[in-house]
């Protein structure tokens, strides 16, 4: 299984990378920006499950999510957006544009390892 | 300002600390900031816009920073990654405070983060900020709010 991070937050993705590689899961990918994560995506599929954090500069997630929906190539990558972003109508919006699933910081390991390996 | 404004960002720092970094921590009695304390060494700060405008900070002691930081990421730090690291604990706070404060459809910027041996948080012209510290296993540290509703 490879996985992508997207999160501008290096401590977020480091915090994320420890926890997958607890549940085994050591080919993963990061990206600090929606514009970086397009071009992993572009250049290392195939990539299996996208967690991807809604507000970070250059390129948000919202954005980087309806870009990899508008591409069938990509059809088969599963997105849980990971993110701070806590209201429902957030969650309405995303899975509106296409992500698998929600994850809502501050997360526990537990609900990291529900979200993908669910 | 409205106090009202201040349980969720207590109870989202008390659930931040709870999920991500397994670890219990107790907020002690709010207070009006009066004058330039409390101070710190380093300190997270996200401003807030929407119906309601201000902002939220966090701010630590160094070595009460160094052991919050190497629990929330697992491991040693170095300087950039302490500094990132604050911006991203304050920015999970004020986000999950967010779903308690639908009503003001509030609006986060991105965290910007001070080092400096003892240096204060400076709150918006005329928008009074409390205070709340928190008793805390991995080192005290506090949160300022500073939040109000723009008169019509």
């Amino acid at each position: 299984m490879r996985i992508l991070l997207v999160d501008d937050s290096s401590t977020m993705r480091r915090i994320q990378k420890t926890q997958l590689d607890g549940l085994g899961i050591t080919d993963v990918l990061e990206a600090e920006n929606g514009e970086h994560a397009l071009r992993q995506i572009a250049d290392h599929m195939p990539i299996d499950i996208v967690l991807l954090d809604w507000n970070m500069p250059v390129m948000d997630g919202i954005t980087t999510l309806q870009n990899i929906r508008s591409n069938s190539a990509y059809s088969g990558i599963k997105v849980i957006m990971c993110t701070s972003e806590s209201e429902k109508t957030k969650v309405v919006e995303a899975l509106k544009n296409g992500a698998n699933n929600y994850i809502v910081k501050p997360f526990t390991p537990e609900a990291l390892k529900e979200k993908v390996l669910g | 300002m409205n106090v009202a404004f201040i349980n969720p960002f207590i109870e989202s720092t008390v659930t931040t600390f709870r999920n991500m970094l397994s670890t219990e921590i107790k907020p002690l009695a709010p207070m009006l900031k009066k004058d330039l304390h409390p101070t710190y060494d380093i300190s997270g700060v996200i401003g807030l816009s929407g119906l309601a405008q201000g902002i939220i900070a966090i701010g630590f002691s160094k070595d009460s920073a160094l052991s919050t930081v190497t629990k929330f990421i697992g491991g040693k730090v170095n300087k950039s990654e302490m500094i990132d690291a604050v911006g991203e604990l304050v920015n999970i706070v004020a986000g999950y405070a967010k779903k308690d404060l639908t009503e003001y459809d509030l609006a986060i910027s991105l965290p910007n983060v001070v080092l400096g041996e003892a240096h204060h948080v400076t709150t918006p012209t005329g928008v009074p900020a409390i205070v709340v510290p928190f008793d805390s296993p991995l080192g005290n540290f506090s949160m300022e709010v500073a939040l109000i509703t723009p008169k019509k």
